[in-house]
């Protein structure tokens, strides 16, 4: 199992109007067996992010520079036979938003999954045929549906056959996309729970792409806070989750109320994000931020470990020490 | 500041919705009559200045229910009672006037709105249907306060405005404006910031709860996020299967559930404490067809309390404390299965 290294990485659209700067000079490295929940809302560049690392981006998206290596190899550079013979799939590979929604309504589940490790790899079909099937029984679907179409699937179990095809090729990581985003809470706990032993019982590293901080919480070893383009803060969930310092980050779990907690008014970040297409000078996070002085306008703050260990913030109101300003959003 | 002082605004008495299925030719022979029973047999009560929550998963019914308590839907049977007169029985002319004091927000804004109408059409549209539109001045100011109600704010920097020039928060005001600007007593609400960032839905929420705490209105707000009930609502009812399970004050629904399925649903909801490690239990199977449910208690083919009783017999739903209502045979039990989960964990814990 390998490590996967980004750094700087940076993707932008190009449009008429100019770049959007969707994924703006990310780093993060994600160790063997791990689990990265990517939190933010919609527009913060999480989705690109994960597309990015793919290699499957839309014409208009280019890679503007950075690295993305994993175990050593770097992935941004090569070329696209060889990322699509060695890596896409077999090493990296993805559930997409929304895929369950994309199975093919006229071929059976269980043959969708063989015709993914069929294209990948030279096997009878006998063999891809029972490869299929240990892979529904291992995200908890009988594989006697493996002849069953995806109409006679409920949400919960073609989400979890999604995830099961993503793992047609073995992969050292999968990114998974919001992938409980759709699903009602009795299923999402089923789907949830399903990724969570493959990953004991496979010792995969996962991305996991999320609006939700609650999914994150419960699912991931660490997390990374993206806002317009940006990580503004990244560390083990029991550091970020519970002493958030980044003044985002603190707004975020307050906009997030735990059920078990008690009854509060659920609040509000004053204004909107940002345009990416011309991004606030400085901290993007500025015009937003209660703590905004004119450094922040001015100077972008780096992405570094402050207080505790392996805990990174980009906040120039966050010390050293990682100390710094409760903010109470209202 | 009007406070909900225990009047109740609207009642509504078994109510029942359901769907006719296309019948096969064999079905029509053999008399077979087939529906989506989505409503079946829903009874509960909204008070004045109160926002009650309507939670379950999706199709469960609930947003059926809303539609046919404004009669978007025309209900199979049952009561609905606002301010003492049941409406169902009224013509449609009545209902169209009645409607200036019952309103709903949907879930997309943008699905809602006439992408070719400004905001100021837009939300003085109401007032034009209900006859009220004929002094331009007026209509000008009533839509401008609304807009100002909704912090729309300056409102003329948004009455000629497009949807489609608006940010989706933005959208959604503009839909609470177009409820508000006929001033109704009554709003339903179905997933009005379920399709917001969370950065943003904060905003709509306190704009919703301000005009149910200033003016005394009263609000159903219809959503499948339990954690945003139990922080936003009052009290909170929960349906399954076209049924309400169970109802009662927010802090009592969640901290003490007495319906093995709130029971389940609470326990899906996941912590956003990493701390909290979770363990979930759940529910066995998934929801059955609405258009052939369980006899009996319709959780009993999921439910670890089930016995022969739930099997034959529908549980009413009765009052059990201080006004928090459940259906189900065995509640006793429940609540002892409750009690000894919530001793299980104390006990992990202080390991």
């Amino acid at each position: 199992m390998s490590e996967l290294v980004v750094q700087d990485l940076r993707m932008y659209y190009q449009s008429r109007r100019g770049q959007v700067r969707a994924v703006d000079g990310v780093s993060f490295t994600l160790a063997p067996g791990k689990a990265l929940g990517i939190v933010g809302e919609s527009g913060c560049g999480k989705s690109s992010l994960g597309i990015t690392l793919l290699r499957l981006l839309p014409p208009n998206g280019r890679v503007m520079g950075g690295s993305v290596r994993l175990g050593g190899e770097e992935l941004l550079t090569m070329d696209e036979e060889t990322f699509r013979k060695n890596i896409r799939w077999k090493k990296l590979a993805m559930v997409f938003q929304g895929a369950m929604n994309a199975l093919n309504p006229v071929l059976t589940v269980g043959s969708q999954i063989a015709e993914a490790i069929l294209a990948h790899e030279r096997v009878t079909k006998e063999e891809a045929e029972r490869r299929a099937k240990d892979l529904l029984a291992m995200v908890g679907i009988n594989p006697a549906r493996y002849g069953h179409y995806p109409h006679e699937f409920s949400g919960g179990m073609k989400q979890r056959a999604v995830i099961a095809m993503a793992l047609a090729c073995n992969p050292q990581v999968i990114i998974a996309d919001e992938p409980t985003t759709a699903l009602d809470v009795m299923v999402q706990a089923q789907v949830l729970k399903a990724i969570s032993d493959l990953r004991q019982r496979l010792g995969l590293s996962l991305i996991l792409v999320s609006h939700d901080l609650s999914v994150v919480a419960q699912t991931c070893d660490e997390v990374a806070v993206m806002y317009a383009g940006k990580i503004v803060e990244h560390g083990p969930v029991e550091e970020v989750l519970v002493r958030p310092r980044h003044p985002y980050t603190q707004g975020l779990t307050q906009a997030f109320p735990d059920i078990r907690a008690d009854r509060a008014p659920i609040v509000s970040i004053p204004g909107t994000p940002p345009n990416l297409l011309s991004p606030p000078s400085g901290c993007r996070f500025h015009p937003r931020c209660p703590l905004a002085d004119e450094l922040c306008a001015r100077e972008e703050p780096e992405l570094v470990e402050k207080g505790a260990a392996r805990h990174r913030v980009a906040c120039h109101q966050v010390s050293v020490s990682g100390e710094v300003a409760e903010v109470r959003f209202a | 500041m009007k406070a909900s002082n225990g009047e109740i605004l609207l009642e509504v008495r078994n109510l029942v919705k359901h769907f006719p299925l296309r019948r096969s030719l064999k079905d029509i022979m053999q008399g077979k009559r087939s529906a989506v029973r989505a409503v079946d047999g829903v009874s509960f009560f909204v008070r004045r200045g109160e926002i009650l929550g309507l939670v379950g998963e999706s199709g469960c019914g609930k947003t059926t229910t809303g539609r046919v308590l404004l009669r978007l839907e025309e209900p199979t049977s049952g009561e609905i009672i606002f301010d003492g007169q049941d409406i169902t029985q009224l013509s449609r002319q009545e209902m169209t006037r009645l409607r200036r004091r019952m309103q709903i927000v949907f879930q997309d804004p943008y699905d809602s709105m006439n992408p070719n109408l400004d905001v100021f059409r837009i939300v003085a549209e109401p007032l034009r249907i209900q006859g009220l539109a004929r002094d331009h001045d007026e209509v000008t100011e009533r839509v401008a306060r609304a807009l100002a109600d909704v912090e729309l704010t300056p409102v003329e920097e948004y009455m000629h405005r497009y949807p489609r020039e608006l940010s989706g928060g933005q959208r959604q005001r503009v839909a609470i404006a177009r409820a508000l600007v006929l001033d109704p007593d009554f709003i339903v609400a179905d997933e009005p910031v379920s399709m917001l960032d969370v950065s943003i839905r904060g905003g709509i929420l306190k704009i919703l709860m301000r005009l149910v705490r200033e003016r005394g209105l009263s609000l159903l707000f219809i959503t499948h996020d339990l954690s945003l009930a139990r922080h936003f609502c009052d009290r909170i009812a929960v349906m399954y299967l076209g049924k309400i399970v169970e109802h009662g004050a927010a802090d009592s629904l969640v901290y003490r559930p007495h319906h093995p399925y709130t029971q389940a649903l609470m326990d899906a909801v996941l912590s956003t404490d990493p701390r909290q490690k979770h363990i979930f239990t759940g529910l066995t199977g998934e929801i059955p067809n609405p258009a052939n449910p369980p006899s009996g208690c319709r959780l009993h083919p999921r439910c670890p309390l089930a016995t022969g009783l739930c099997r034959t017999e529908e549980p009413p739903l009765v009052e059990h404390k201080d006004g928090h209502w459940a259906a189900c045979h065995h509640v006793e039990q429940s609540l002892a299965r409750l009690e000894a989960k919530v001793t299980t964990a104390a006990a992990a814990e202080a390991e």
